[in-house]
C-alpha cells in the first residue's frame, strides 16, 4: 500500500519552473529522502503535498485518495499530514505543552486530559518533558525543532513531511533532531524529508532521490544513489557535498 | 544555565574578581566623561529655556496675557467646575474604547478574511475605513450631532453626549481597525503555514495563532489612541455637552478670564502625560522582548 503517490507534478512561480513532471512514490512505513540542491524543489515538493502551495499540473495521492482535487477538504487532509519545517514555526505565544495539544484538541476533538497525557508521553520519551511549561523562545534550536517535530507527530499523522529540519542548527544540535526522526522511523512513520546531511540519509532512507531543476534524476536505496551514483549530475552534486565537509 | 555554586563557573573558575588597575582607570575615566556631559547638558538647557522664558515675560503683552490666560485665584475658583466636565471626558473616553474595540476588531477581521461569503462585507469594511479615515473627527460630530437628529426618526436619541460619543466611536473605530490590521498582516505566514499544516482551519488559525500574538504588537500603538482618544473627547462640546472645555467655556465667557481654558489644559495633561509615559514604557519593553525573540 503505497501512502503517498505524486504523478507528473509541475509547479512555476511565475517564469521559474520549480517542478518539472515529477512522480514519486512512497510506500507506508518507509522513509523517502529528497537531496539536491538549494533550489531543486525539495522544499516546493514538500509544500505542494501539504497543498500549502496549489500545483500546477499532475496529480497527489494520499491512501489512494486524490489530494490534489479543488474540491477537497484541505483541513480534511491535513489532518493526515504532520510538516515540520526548517525553521520550526513554534508558536511564541504558546508553552511548548500548548504548542502540541493545540491541534489534538481544537481539531482532533480530543479531550484537555487526553492531549496533555499524551504530549506528556511524547515530551518524556524524547526528554523534553521539563520543558513542558516553557515557551519557545527560552529553549535551543534543537530543542524547538524537537518540540515542533513532536507537535507534529502528536495527531498521529499517516505521513510526515519534513523540510530541512537541521538547516538552522550548529553540528551539535543537529543530532538530537536527526536521533528523534531516527526514532519515528524505527516506529514504522512514512515520512519524506528534504536533507542536506548525506551520513543520516544513508541510515534512514528506504529511497532516496536526487532532485534537480524540478526533477528526479536518479532514485534508488541509499547504497546506491548515495555511495554509488550512477549519474553525471549525482556524482557531481555530492562531490560539492563532500568538498563541503558534509558527507 | 544557572549554576548552583554561583561563585563558580561550568569549568570551576571564580566568577568575582578584583578589578584590575586599568578597570579602575577606565571606570573612574567613565565618571569624568559622564559629569562633563551632565554639565554641558544642563548649561545648554538653562540657555535654550532661560532665553525662550524671557522672550515671552518681556514681550510687550506678557502682562495682560498674564492676566487674562494665568489668573490663578480665579483658576482654582473654576477648578470645581473643569473637573466635574473632566470626568465627563474620562466616561465618555472609556465607553468609546470599549465600543470602538469592538468595532474596530470586527472591521479589521473582515478586511483580512478571504472567505468568498464575507465578500460585500469586506468591501463595506474597506469603504468604511476610507471614508471615517478621511473625514475630520469635528466634521463627524456635527455632521451626527445636527443631522441625525433633523431625521426626527421616531425612537432614536437627541441626547448630544450619545451623538457625539457615536461620532467618536465611528472615526476613531476606522484607525483602531487599521493598527490591527496592520498588526495582523505584520504576523509572519509561517505562522499561519505552520498552524494550516497542523490541520487548523483559517478562522482558529486566526484565532489561536494569528490574532493572539497581533494584539500583543499593537498594544502600545492601541495605547496611544486611547490618548488621542481622551483629548478629542473634547471635541464634543462643540454639540454643548458639558464637558471640561465646555465648562471653561462657560467659565471664561462669564468674565472674558481664559485661565479656565489653562485649568482645563492642565488637567488634562495631569491624565495624558502618565499615559503617555506608561505607553512609552510599554513600547520599550515590547521592542526589547522582540529584539530578545530575533536574536534567539
Amino acid at each position: 500500500m503505497n501512502v503517498l503517490e505524486v504523478k507528473n507534478l509541475r509547479k512555476s512561480f511565475e517564469d521559474n519552473i520549480v517542478l518539472n513532471d515529477l512522480s514519486l512514490t512512497v510506500p507506508d512505513h518507509t522513509a523517502t529522502v529528497l537531496i539536491g540542491a538549494s533550489g531543486s524543489g525539495k522544499s516546493t515538493l514538500l509544500r505542494c503535498i501539504n497543498l500549502l502551495d496549489t500545483i500546477d499540473d499532475g496529480s497527489i495521492y494520499l491512501d489512494g485518495k486524490e489530494i490534489s482535487d479543488p474540491e477537497i477538504n484541505v483541513d480534511e487532509v491535513r489532518k493526515g499530514l504532520g510538516m515540520v519545517f526548517q525553521s520550526f514555526n513554534l508558536f511564541p505565544h504558546m508553552s511548548v505543552l500548548d504548542n502540541i495539544t493545540l491541534s489534538p484538541i481544537r481539531v482532533h476533538k480530543v479531550s484537555k486530559a487526553q492531549a496533555r497525557d499524551e504530549a506528556m508521553t511524547l515530551l518524556r520519551r524524547f526528554d523534553l518533558a521539563d520543558k513542558a511549561d516553557q515557551y519557545p523562545d527560552r529553549l535551543s534550536g534543537g530543542q524547538q525543532q524537537r518540540v515542533a517535530i513532536i507537535r507534529s507527530i502528536a495527531v498521529k499523522p499517516r505521513l510526515l513531511l519534513l523540510d530541512e529540519v537541521t538547516s538552522a542548527l550548529d553540528p551539535v544540535l543537529v543530532n538530537e533532531v536527526l536521533s528523534i526522526v531516527r526514532d519515528l522511523k524505527a516506529d514504522g512513520m512514512a515520512m519524506v524529508l528534504a536533507t542536506h546531511e548525506m551520513g543520516f540519509a544513508t541510515q534512514v532512507a528506504d529511497e532516496v532521490c536526487f532532485l534537480k531543476d524540478g526533477n528526479i534524476i536518479e532514485r534508488g536505496p541509499a547504497s546506491q544513489v548515495i555511495s554509488a551514483p550512477q549519474e553525471a549530475e549525482t556524482k557531481d552534486f555530492l562531490r560539492r557535498v563532500h568538498e563541503a565537509g558534509r558527507l | 544555565m544557572n549554576n548552583d555554586s554561583p561563585a563558580r563557573d561550568d569549568s570551576g573558575r571564580a566568577l568575582s574578581w578584583t578589578p584590575s588597575q586599568r578597570e579602575l582607570e577606565r571606570q573612574a575615566s567613565r565618571k569624568a566623561i559622564g559629569r562633563k556631559k551632565a554639565l554641558i547638558a544642563t548649561l545648554s538647557s538653562v540657555i535654550v529655556i532661560g532665553s525662550l522664558i524671557r522672550l515671552i515675560i518681556t514681550s510687550p503683552g506678557w502682562q495682560s496675557v498674564k492676566d487674562t490666560f494665568f489668573d490663578w485665584s480665579y483658576g482654582g475658583e473654576v477648578l470645581g467646575a473643569v473637573a466635574k466636565g473632566l470626568v465627563v471626558n474620562i466616561r465618555l473616553t472609556i465607553i468609546a474604547a470599549i465600543l470602538i474595540g469592538i468595532f474596530a476588531m470586527i472591521l479589521a477581521l473582515l478586511r483580512t478574511s478571504r472567505s468568498a461569503a464575507l465578500t460585500p462585507f469586506r468591501l463595506m469594511a474597506t469603504a468604511y475605513v476610507d471614508i471615517f479615515r478621511g473625514v475630520p473627527l469635528l466634521l463627524v460630530i456635527l455632521l451626527i450631532g445636527f443631522g441625525v437628529p433633523a431625521l426626527r426618526i421616531e425612537g432614536l436619541t437627541n441626547s448630544v453626549l450619545i451623538l457625539g460619543t457615536t461620532a467618536v466611536v465611528l472615526t476613531y473605530s476606522a484607525y483602531v481597525a487599521e493598527v490591527i490590521r496592520s498588526g495582523i498582516l505584520s504576523i509572519h505566514p509561517s505562522q499561519r503555514a505552520a498552524a494550516r499544516s497542523l490541520g487548523l482551519s483559517s478562522s482558529q488559525t486566526m484565532r489561536h495563532v494569528v490574532l493572539p500574538q497581533a494584539l500583543k504588537r499593537v498594544v502600545p500603538p492601541l495605547l496611544n489612541d486611547l490618548v488621542a482618544l481622551l483629548k478629542d473627547t473634547g471635541l464634543v462640546s462643540i454639540l454643548g455637552v458639558t464637558d471640561a472645555v465646555r465648562a471653561a467655556q462657560i467659565a471664561s465667557s462669564r468674565t472674558f478670564n481664559y485661565t479656565p481654558y489653562v485649568t482645563a489644559a492642565i488637567l488634562f495633561l495631569l491624565i495624558t502625560i502618565p499615559l503617555t509615559r506608561y505607553t512609552d514604557r510599554v513600547l520599550a519593553k515590547s521592542i526589547k522582548r522582540q529584539n530578545a525573540q530575533g536574536a534567539a
